[in-house]
């Protein structure tokens, strides 16, 4: 459903070059979640990107089934208009993603009740506390009902109680015919979720296997090791 | 030989020739009748005009190619052609005044000439702005192409503009266009002048490229 | 193509939206218009220059102005609600997206014209009653123009330093063609100059107005992508 292939992209040229991508390719079907997991500027936040179709890539493809209509992005920008109500965002986003006319308004409301911010939904974006305003982004992001859910650092600025609705969501989210991509740099947030584990620094997947068996403090370590030791040959 | 010494000897002889075609102009070609000496300008300033809208017009072409095919080296000739542009546009919107003044008591005016290259250099001016402002070599290509093509699709629409306002409103003409027969010699004065300032476009753009590539590579050392 | 338009509607509604809500940048640009038509109007001599003569420029400045806050305000509006990349993950296509701007921006315009011109009549007592229509028919030739030019540059700029002061810049000279025309034109009209004599300003604006808006669309999706 989701596949990558000898993905390559660059920044700059000359001394600033910076290599995003090197050489990226795997696939992963309906009901897998991958995480992966990278230091900052490891380039999961392109990797993502040339997933969405943000970014087209030096070389290589990315190929998601659906297209852009099928993905639901959660990433450090907001995608909401501060100055228009909760609803209001998710019936102007409801109408991009070609969401019929009749279903937007329930849609949006059965989407609230799930984030638990109906009662906000008259509401202006800017007017919502960090974490609220978090849920209607989240909300903003499954009004469509994608397929397939890319996540960039989405546990930035989530409280422990917070975080924890958010991996319960996301574990309601990946049942039958779903795929989720999870970037971060913190292996704790997302490992137990995932059904596959991925490790990526300087551009490059250093480590891509299933999760298998392995307890979340085993794969820590393994992190650790793969990318702490790069760090210290670099 | 390298780019920059190709370069430097097509400017030199252009520069060469170009003190020729002022000799020729001032001292072998016959007077105008009713202008007098003050129309030989005429064979630097026509020329000049031409050079700044060659430059504008490789500009675009460029920008289209780069769109097309994403290859660098389009945007660095676009870039060099937009420089070279800027220059000629300048001399020509400097001469122009210096010489009408004395002539015509006047510092300005609304010559068709002269305002089609005096929007060509506030295009020029802002292509290279809009250079200066982006950082990301990739991104400013890209953007430098879609103001590139789209000061093109503008030119003739300028030209129209002052055609359309200049027949309803008639200017003193301080550069009289060039009238469709020219007695032989002027001709070949106008001709020769025109040959001529091509090749000093052709000899600043390839100096101009080549000092672009030389600070791409010297960039690329420095990493 | 009814795809397109839709969605460029939902883009446009939702700036309109925003708009109204806010109200700043059409406030800003009315009392803008107000106050340069008051201050050329008490700033003139009536005996030394002809209304007339000075009139139609002084309207397309104060036009053109205004309509510079609203270009600048168009794609930074979705930078300011870190929303630009929202747009662009959607399935909305690049076209709906300039398509959608450019008629939040002109409906934006539209309404400065819609007050800015009776204000101009009632200021320097110009007989426009005959010649409204044709008059409506070149405000909005060149509205069309210079909106449509400007709604392009505006993303152009989006992500450089001193946006607002390149824009102007980069968009000066694409300026000329639709204000030259619109000068003339609006001139002949208050002067009670037949029709005709305006024909080629008018085909003038007519094809630039189309060239610009096809060459607009086709560029605008280099500019918005990263």
């Amino acid at each position: 459903m989701l596949s990558a292939e000898g993905l390559r992209h660059a920044f700059g040229t000359g001394g600033g070059r910076v290599v995003a991508l090197d050489n990226v390719s795997f696939s992963l079907e309906a009901g897998q979640t991958l995480a992966i997991f990278g230091p900052n500027g490891a380039g999961k936040t392109t990797l993502l990107k040339v997933l969405a179709g943000l970014i087209r890539p030096d070389a290589g493809r990315a190929t998601v089934a659906g297209g852009r209509g099928a993905i639901g992005w959660i990433g450090h920008q907001s995608h909401l208009y501060g100055h228009l109500t909760v609803r209001e965002n998710l019936l102007f986003w409801a109408a991009l993603y070609a969401v019929p006319a009749a279903t937007r308004a329930t849609r949006a409301d059965a989407t609230l009740r799930q984030l638990g911010i109906a009662d906000r939904a008259e509401q202006a974006v800017w007017s919502l506390s960090r974490g609220l305003a978090q849920r209607a982004a989240i909300a903003k992001a499954l009004i469509h009902e994608p397929r397939v859910l890319l996540l960039d650092e989405p546990f930035t600025g989530l409280d422990l109680a917070a975080a924890a609705e958010f991996r319960a969501l996301l574990a309601r989210f990946q049942g039958a015919g779903r795929v989720v991509v999870l970037a971060t740099h913190n292996v704790g947030e997302g490992v137990e979720l995932a059904t596959d584990v991925a490790f990526q620094r300087g551009g490059r997947f250093v480590h891509f296997a299933p999760r298998g068996a392995r307890r979340p403090a085993q794969i820590a370590e393994e992190y650790r090791r793969a990318v702490g030791e790069k760090e210290a040959d670099g | 030989m390298s780019l920059v010494h190709k370069g430097r000897r097509i400017t030199l002889l252009g520069l060469v020739l170009l003190a020729g075609v002022y000799v020729r102009a001032l001292a072998f070609t016959p007077l105008e009748r009713f202008q007098g000496p003050a129309q030989k300008i005429f064979y630097l300033h026509v020329p000049a005009a031409w050079s700044a809208m060659l430059a504008m017009g490789l500009v675009g072409l460029c920008s289209i190619l780069y769109l097309i095919v994403k290859d660098l080296r389009f945007d660095r000739f676009a870039a060099a052609s937009a420089e070279v542009g800027t220059a000629f546009s300048l001399v020509m919107l400097t001469t122009g005044p210096i010489w009408a003044k004395p002539i015509w008591g006047t510092w300005w005016t609304w010559d068709a000439r002269l305002t089609l290259t005096l929007f060509l250099f506030f295009l020029f001016i802002g292509y290279l702005l809009l250079r200066g402002a982006v950082v990301e070599p990739g991104l400013r290509a890209r953007y430098s192409a879609v103001l590139g093509i789209c000061g093109l699709v503008l030119l003739p629409f300028i030209h129209l503009s002052v055609y359309l306002f200049r027949t309803l409103h008639p200017q003193p003409i301080v550069l009289k266009p060039s009238s469709p027969s020219l007695p032989g010699s002027m001709l070949v004065t106008l001709l020769v002048s025109f040959a001529v300032f091509t090749l000093l476009y052709v000899g600043f753009v390839t100096q101009r490229y080549a000092l672009a590539l030389q600070r791409e590579a010297q960039g690329r050392e420095h990493a | 193509m009814a795809d397109l338009l839709r969605q460029a509607w939902t883009v446009a509604r939702k700036d309109l939206l925003l708009e109204f809500r806010t109200r700043t940048a059409l406030v800003s640009a009315l009392v803008f218009s107000a106050l340069v038509l008051t201050m050329f109007n008490f700033g003139r001599d009536p005996t030394a220059v002809a209304t007339i003569d000075l009139a139609p420029t002084i309207l397309w400045v104060t036009f053109t102005f205004a309509a510079m806050l609203a270009l600048n305000r168009a794609f930074q509006l979705e930078l300011e609600n870190q929303a630009l990349e929202g747009l662009l993950v959607s399935p909305l296509s690049r076209t709906s997206l300039y398509w959608g701007k450019l008629l939040a921006n002109l409906v934006f315009v539209a309404l400065v014209e819609a007050v800015g011109l009776p204000l101009f009549v009632l200021f320097f007592d110009v007989p426009v009653g005959r010649v409204l229509l044709p008059l409506v028919g070149v405000i909005a030739l060149a509205t069309i123009g210079f909106v449509a030019v400007g709604t392009l540059f505006s993303a152009l700029v989006i992500r450089t330093r001193f946006a607002e002061l390149l824009l102007v810049v980069l968009l000066l000279p694409f300026l000329v063609p639709p204000l030259i025309g619109a000068v003339q034109v609006t001139a002949r009209l208050l002067g009670g100059r037949p029709l005709s004599e305006a024909a080629g300003w008018f085909r003038l604006l007519a094809a630039y107005d189309i060239g610009f808006v096809s060459l607009a669309t086709l560029l605008f999706p280099f500019t918005v992508d990263e």
